[in-house]
C-alpha cells in the first residue's frame, strides 16, 4: 500500500547521508573542522528516522509501504520508477545499517582523530551508508543495482583510503575487479528479467516469475547468486575480502563485516519468490554456503594478522547465512537472525581489533601482541563478549542463531541435511578454535611487544560504541529468537513459519554444538595457550597448515586460472592492436593524408582550372542523367 | 494587355520587409549624415531581418498558398527556411556591426575603390570612418535568398539567384585587412558564379523548350516521359549544376576555400550559413516539386554527388592549416550530409527527409555563424589569426573562448548532446528510411574522418604549449557577444532538447504547388 506519514519521508533515509557526503566532498577544506560531526549527525538522524519508520510500519495492518519517487528510466518498454519499499525485511536492514553505522561513525571520530584526511573518510562513509540504504530500500532490481554499485564504489574508495600504500591500492583494485565479476552476473540476471517479464520491479517480477520456464528461473537464480557471491565474499569470489582489511578498521567493521558483505544474503532473501521455484539454484546456494563456511574457518586458523583472521571469520559466518537462506522457507529467518547478530558481534570484534591496533602503534601481527587484557580492560571485556557470542557460547547471541541454522539444516531429514548439519557443526568447532587462538595470542600469555610500544586504553569515544555493541552481542540472539521473534516480524515477507517437525531435538543439538565448541576451545588451548608463542611464524609446518596459511590456495588458483591466461590474452591483444589494428589505422590515416595532399594540388588557385573542373563536373552530371534516362 | 497578378501582401510581408529595409538603406546612404549613418543602417537592417523573422513566424499558422501570379509558393518549407535565413541573417548583421575588435573599428574597408597598397589606402587603414554600404547589400542578399527558397517558377528562381549572388560578390571583396586576398576572392567568386549562373540559365532555357513553361508544377505535369525526353533531362542536369555550385557541393566546390578564406570573416559566416540554406531550399523545391515524379532520373546522380562531396570535403579538410579553409572543406562535407537528407524524401514527398534537411540547415547555420564569430576574436597584428599553429595553447590564455570554440567544433563533428548530432541523426535516419543505407555508411565514415580535423583544433587549443608571440584574444563588443550567446545556447539546447524544433520542422515540412 502507498506510504503515509513518516514512511512517505523514508527517502530522507538515503538523502540525509547522501547530502552529508555531498557537503563534505564539495565543501573542501572549509568543512575540515566540523565535517566529522556532520557526517555522524546525518547517520544518527537517519537511524532515528529508521526507528520511527519501523515503529509506524509495525502498526500498519499490511506491514509494507511503497514510496513512489520519480520516473527513473522511461525508454520504450523499459519503465523504471524510482521508488522505495519499506517492509519488514528492508526495515531490519535499515535499522542494522543506520544503527551499527551510527556507532561506527562515533568510533571513527576517535579512531581517525589524527588523520589529516578525516573529512574525506567521513564523506566516503556517508556515501556508503546512503548507497547501502538505497540497496536495501529500493523497490526494484534496478534500484538495488544502483545501490549495489554505489556500495562497491564506496568500498573501493575506503579500502584505498590510504592510497599511498601500494598494498591498499592493490587491495582496492582487487576488491573492485572481483566484485565486477559478480556484478556482471547480477546485471545479466536483471536483463533476463526484463527480457522475459518486461519489468524489473520486485512486485512485477515476483508476481509473474512463476510463468517462466524452469530453466530460465534457474538461470536467473544462479546469476543472482553470482552477484551475491561477489559482494559477500563467497566461494569462488572470496579472495578479495581478507585483502580489503587494508582499509581503516572502522571500514572493516561497517562495510566488510556488518553490512555490505551481507548484501548477498539480502539479495537472496529478497529474491525468495524466485528461489522458491528453483531447487537447483537453491542447492547451489547451499553448496557454496557450506564450502565457504569451511574454507573461511580453515584459513582463519592459520593467519597471524588479527584483522585477516576476523575477515576469514566473516567469510565463514556469511557462509552460514548462505547455507541458511539456501535451505528455503525453513532457513530465511534463521539466516537473517544470524546476519543481525553477526552484525553486532563482528562489528564489535573489529572495533576491538581497531582499539588493540590503536594501542599497538597500528600493528596487526598477533605474534607481537600478548598479555593485553590488563592494559586494555574495556577492550578486553567487550572483545571477550563478542568472542563468546561468535563461538556460540550458551545463551549468547551466536548460540541461538547458529543453532537455528543447524536445526533448519537437519530438518531437511535427508542425507544432505545430515551432511550440511555436520559441516555446520564442524564449522562451529573450527570457529571456536581460531577465535580462541586469537584471544590467547592477543590478550593472554607473555607480552611480546615490539620495542617502543606502550599499550594504552582507547578514548571513551571509541570504547562507548564497543560497549554498546558488546551488549548487543550478548542479548540480540535471545531477543531475536525468543523474546521478539524475527519469524513473526518477517511473516509478511516469507509467509507464516511452518511448524517444524524436528528430526533431532533442539536441546540435543544445542548440547552437541556446545560440546564441539568446547573441544575447539580446548584444542586451541592445547596448541597455543599452553605453549610459548614464537615471535616469527614457524617455517616448518604441516602441509595442512601451509595450505591454510595460503587460504587454501584461492589466490594461486585465481592467478593460474584467470590472471595469467588473462595476461597472456592481454599481451596477445596488445600485440594484435599495435601491429594489426594500429597498423591498419595508421596506414589508413597516412593513406588519407596522402590522398588529401594529392587532391589539394587540384586546388591550384587559378580560376581557369576551377572553371574547367566545373565544366567537367557538368559534363559528368549531364552524361549520368542521360545514361540513366536512356538506359 | 497584361493583367495584374493578384498579390497576397501578407504572404509577401517577410520579403517586403527585408527588401524594403535594404532599399531604405540605399536612401540612408545618400541622405543621412555620415556620423549617424552606422547606427541607423544597423538598426534598419536588424528591423528588416528580425521583422521578417517575426512575420514568417506569424504566417506559420496560415494555409499554404501560391501567390503573385503563381510565381511564389508560400508553404511550410518556404516559411521555415525563410525564418532560418532571416534569423541567421540578423545574426550576421550583428557580426558586421561589431566595432570593438578591429583597431580601425570595422571589419570592412573604408573605401573599397581605393587600390590596395596605395598611399591613400595606408592613410585609410588607420581611419576610423566606417563603411556602411554593406548593410543594404547584405539586406538585398538576404531578400534574394528568401525569394530563392519560395520561388515557384524557374525565372523567379533565377532572378533570386542573381539578387542573392551579386551583393555577395561585392561584400566578399571588402575586407579591411589582407585586401588583395579579399579582392581576389571576390573576383574568383564572381567569375565562377557567373559561369554557374550561365549553366542555370541554359538549363532553364532547355526545360522551357521541352515543356513550354517555367512554372514548377507545369514542368512536373509535362513530365520526363511526357515527351520532354532528352531536352528536359539535360535541362535538369544544368539546373542542378547551377544550384550545386551555390551549395558548394563537390565537384562544384572549388571556389569555396578561396572565397571563405579571402572574404571578411563576418561575410564568410553569412555566406556559409545563409547561402547554404537558400541553395538547399531551392534544390529541394526543384527536385521534389518540378521533378518529383521523375525521381528515378536524378536519384542516382544525387547519390553519387553526395558521396563525392562528403569524401572530398572530409579528406581535403585533413591537410588544411588555415582554419577558414578548413571550415570551407567542412562546409563541402556538410553539403554532402545535407544531400543525404535530400535523398531521405520519398517520391511522393512522404518520409522525413524534408524536415530532417531543414533541421540540419538550421543547426549547421547556427553553428557556422558561431564558429566564425569565435574566429573574429582571435587576432594578431595583421587581422584575424586563422593559421592553425596560432591557436596552440589558446585554452590556457583564454579558457572561455576555447570552450566556446570547442563546443562549436564538437557540434560540427556531430557529437551527441550538441545540435550537430541532432541534425546528423535526423538526416541519416531519413535516408535509411528510404533505403539509402550504403550512403549513410559512407556518411558515417566521412564523419569519422572529418571529426579528426575538428578535434585536432581542440587538442591544439587544450594540449599544446602556447606559442611565444601568439595572437591576442579580443574582448567582443555587445553585438558579437549576443551572437555568441545565442548560437552557443542554441547549439546546446538543440542538442539536449531538440523535441520542440523537431516537431516544428515536422509540421512545416510540406511543399505546395
Amino acid at each position: 500500500m502507498p506510504a503515509e506519514g513518516l514512511l512517505a519521508a523514508s527517502w530522507l533515509l538515503i538523502a540525509l547521508p547522501l547530502a552529508g557526503a555531498a557537503v563534505l566532498l564539495l565543501g573542501g577544506r572549509r568543512t575540515d573542522r566540523w565535517g566529522h560531526l556532520l557526517g555522524t549527525a546525518t547517520v544518527v538522524a537517519a537511524f532515528v528516522l529508521a526507528v520511527a519508520c519501523t515503529v509506524q510500519l509495525a502498526g500498519l495492518e499490511e506491514r509494507s509501504a511503497d514510496v513512489e519517487l520519480f520516473t527513473f528510466i522511461s525508454s520504450g518498454q523499459l519503465d523504471v520508477t524510482a521508488g522505495l519499499l519499506y517492509d519488514p525485511l528492508s526495515a531490519i536492514f535499515a535499522l542494522l545499517i543506520t544503527g551499527v553505522g551510527s556507532l561506527i561513525h562515533v568510533y571513527s571520530i576517535g579512531y581517525m582523530a589524527h588523520d589529516p584526511a578525516r573529512r574525506r573518510f567521513f564523506a566516503y562513509l556517508n556515501l556508503f551508508v546512503a548507497a547501502m540504504l538505497l540497496l536495501v530500500l529500493g523497490n526494484s532490481f534496478v534500484a538495488l543495482y544502483v545501490g549495489w554499485e554505489g556500495v562497491g564504489l564506496a568500498s573501493y574508495l575506503l579500502i584505498a583510503f590510504w592510497y599511498t600504500r601500494p598494498a591498499a591500492a592493490t587491495a582496492a583494485k582487487k576488491a573492485f575487479i572481483m566484485n565486477r565479476v559478480g556484478d556482471v552476473g547480477l546485471a545479466i540476471a536483471i536483463f533476463v528479467m526484463f527480457a522475459q517479464l518486461g519489468t524489473t520491479s520486485y512486485a512485477g517480477v515476483f508476481g509473474s516469475v512463476g510463468t517462466l520456464a524452469g530453466g530460465t528461473i534457474t538461470a536467473i537464480g544462479l546469476l543472482l547468486l553470482l552477484g551475491a557471491c561477489g559482494k559477500s565474499g563467497q566461494f569462488p569470489l572470496q579472495a578479495w575480502l581478507p585483502d580489503a582489511m587494508e582499509g581503516p578498521t572502522p571500514v572493516s567493521a561497517l562495510i566488510h563485516a556488518a553490512t555490505m558483505v551481507t548484501a548477498g544474503v539480502y539479495l537472496i532473501a529478497r529474491s525468495a519468490p524466485i528461489y522458491d521455484l528453483t531447487p537447483t539454484a537453491r542447492a547451489v546456494v547451499l553448496a557454496i554456503g557450506a564450502l565457504t563456511l569451511l574454507i573461511g574457518a580453515i584459513a582463519g586458523c592459520a593467519y597471524d594478522d588479527i584483522k585477516k583472521v576476523l575477515a576469514y571469520s566473516t567469510v565463514s559466518q556469511i557462509g552460514y547465512m548462505f547455507l541458511a537462506v539456501g535451505l528455503g522457507p525453513a532457513g530465511y529467518v534463521a539466516g537473517l537472525a544470524h546476519l543481525l547478530a553477526h552484525g553486532f558481534f563482528k562489528a564489535g570484534l573489529f572495533l576491538g581489533a581497531g582499539s588493540v591496533m590503536h594501542a599497538m602503534n597500528d600493528g596487526v601481527d598477533m605474534r607481537r601482541f600478548g598479555a593485553l587484557w590488563r592494559k586494555l580492560p574495556v577492550t578486553f571485556g567487550t572483545f571477550g563478549l563478542g568472542y563468546l557470542a561468535l563461538i556460540g557460547f550458551p545463551f549468547l547471541s551466536g548460540y541461538f542463531t547458529k543453532d537455528a541454522i543447524i536445526e533448519a539444516a537437519l530438518d531437511r531429514d535427508d542425507v544432505w541435511g545430515w551432511v550440511l548439519g555436520g559441516v555446520a557443526v564442524l564449522g562451529a568447532g573450527l570457529t571456536a578454535f581460531y577465535m580462541t587462538r586469537l584471544m590467547l595470542m592477543t590478550f593472554f600469555g607473555r607480552a611480546r611487544w615490539e620495542d617502543g610500544v606502550h599499550p594504552h586504553e582507547s578514548p571513551s569515544v571509541m570504547t562507548a560504541p564497543m560497549v554498546v555493541l558488546a551488549v548487543g552481542s550478548v542479548f540480540s540472539g535471545a531477543l531475536l529468537v525468543s523474546v521478539f521473534p524475527l519469524s513473526g516480524w518477517l511473516e509478511p515477507v516469507f509467509g507464516e513459519p511452518a511448524e517444524a517437525a524436528h528430526v533431532v531435538a533442539p536441546a540435543l543439538i544445542g548440547l552437541v554444538v556446545t560440546v564441539v565448541m568446547l573441544l575447539g576451545v580446548l584444542a586451541a588451548w592445547l596448541f597455543v595457550g599452553r605453549r610459548e608463542v614464537p615471535v616469527t611464524a614457524p617455517a616448518r609446518v604441516s602441509p595442512v597448515t601451509r595450505a591454510a596459511r595460503n587460504a587454501l590456495y584461492a589466490d594461486a588458483v585465481n592467478e593460474s586460472l584467470f590472471m595469467r591466461p588473462g595476461q597472456w590474452l592481454t599481451r596477445a591483444l596488445v600485440w594484435l592492436d599495435n601491429r594489426g589494428v594500429d597498423g591498419a589505422v595508421n596506414g589508413l590515416a597516412a593513406g588519407l593524408g596522402g590522398t588529401s595532399s594529392r587532391l589539394a594540388r587540384t586546388q591550384t588557385g587559378f580560376v581557369r582550372s576551377y572553371a574547367l573542373g566545373m565544366l567537367g563536373g557538368a559534363v559528368l552530371v549531364a552524361g549520368a542523367l542521360l545514361a540513366v534516362t536512356s538506359g | 494587355m497584361i493583367e495584374a497578378p493578384d498579390l497576397s501582401f501578407a504572404a509577401l510581408a517577410p520579403l517586403l520587409l527585408v527588401l524594403g529595409a535594404a532599399c531604405a538603406g540605399v536612401l540612408v546612404e545618400a541622405f543621412v549624415p555620415r556620423h549617424v549613418r552606422h547606427p541607423v543602417q544597423v538598426a534598419l537592417a536588424l528591423v528588416g531581418t528580425v521583422g521578417a523573422l517575426v512575420a514568417t513566424l506569424l504566417l506559420a499558422g496560415e494555409e499554404d498558398q501560391v501567390t503573385a501570379g503563381g510565381a511564389l509558393a508560400v508553404d511550410g518549407a518556404a516559411l521555415f527556411l525563410q525564418a532560418t535565413i532571416a534569423g541567421l541573417g540578423a545574426l550576421s548583421i550583428l557580426l558586421f556591426a561589431e566595432r570593438g575588435l578591429d583597431p580601425a573599428r570595422s571589419a570592412f574597408v573604408t573605401s573599397a575603390a581605393v587600390p590596395a597598397g596605395s598611399p591613400r589606402d595606408r592613410e585609410l587603414m588607420v581611419d576610423t570612418r566606417v563603411q556602411t554600404e554593406v548593410y543594404p547589400l547584405a539586406g538585398f542578399a538576404i531578400g534574394g535568398m528568401m525569394l530563392f527558397v519560395a520561388a515557384n517558377d524557374l525565372l523567379v528562381m533565377f532572378v533570386a539567384l542573381e539578387v542573392l549572388s551579386l551583393p555577395l560578390y561585392l561584400i566578399s571583396g571588402m575586407a579591411r585587412r589582407r585586401r588583395l586576398l579579399s579582392q581576389e576572392a571576390a573576383f574568383k567568386y564572381f567569375l565562377l558564379g557567373a559561369f554557374a549562373s550561365a549553366f542555370f540559365l541554359y538549363g532553364l532555357a532547355l526545360v522551357y523548350g521541352a515543356t513550354g513553361s517555367v512554372r514548377l508544377s507545369d514542368i512536373r505535369e509535362a513530365g520526363v516521359d511526357g515527351g520532354g525526353g532528352v531536352l528536359l533531362v539535360l535541362g535538369l542536369g544544368l539546373l542542378i549544376v547551377g544550384l550545386l555550385f551555390k551549395a558548394s557541393v563537390a565537384p562544384f566546390h572549388t571556389w569555396t576555400p578561396d572565397v571563405y578564406q579571402g572574404a571578411p570573416t563576418p561575410v564568410t559566416a553569412f555566406m556559409a550559413a545563409c547561402t547554404k540554406v537558400a541553395a538547399f531550399g531551392a534544390i529541394l523545391r526543384l527536385l521534389y516539386v518540378a521533378f518529383g515524379t521523375a525521381e528515378w532520373t536524378w536519384r542516382p546522380l544525387v547519390y553519387a554527388v553526395a558521396i563525392v562531396s562528403m569524401v572530398v570535403g572530409a579528406v581535403l579538410g585533413l591537410t588544411q592549416t588555415d582554419l577558414k579553409r578548413m571550415l570551407a572543406y567542412s562546409s563541402v562535407a556538410h553539403a554532402g550530409f545535407l544531400l543525404t537528407g535530400v535523398l531521405g524524401l520519398g517520391a511522393g514527398g512522404e518520409g522525413s527527409g524534408l524536415a530532417a534537411t531543414m533541421i540540419y540547415l538550421l543547426v549547421y547555420g547556427l553553428t557556422t555563424v558561431g564558429v566564425f564569430a569565435v574566429l573574429t576574436l582571435v587576432r594578431d597584428g595583421d587581422g584575424e589569426a586563422s593559421h592553425l599553429s596560432q591557436w596552440a595553447g589558446l585554452a590556457a590564455r583564454s579558457p572561455l573562448t576555447a570552450a566556446v570554440m570547442a563546443l562549436f567544433l564538437l557540434a560540427l563533428a556531430g557529437i551527441p548532446l550538441t545540435a550537430g548530432f541532432t541534425g546528423k541523426f535526423a538526416v541519416f535516419r531519413a535516408a535509411i528510411e528510404q533505403g539509402a543505407w550504403p550512403l549513410v555508411v559512407v556518411a558515417l565514415l566521412a564523419s569519422a574522418v572529418a571529426a579528426f580535423f575538428y578535434l585536432r583544433v581542440i587538442v591544439l587549443m587544450y594540449f599544446s604549449e602556447p606559442v611565444a608571440d601568439g595572437p591576442t584574444v579580443g574582448v567582443p563588443g555587445v553585438p558579437t557577444t549576443v551572437v555568441l550567446a545565442i548560437t552557443a545556447t542554441a547549439t546546446v539546447a538543440l542538442g539536449v532538447l531538440p523535441g520542440a524544433v523537431l516537431d516544428l520542422a515536422g509540421q512545416a515540412a510540406r511543399f505546395v504547388g
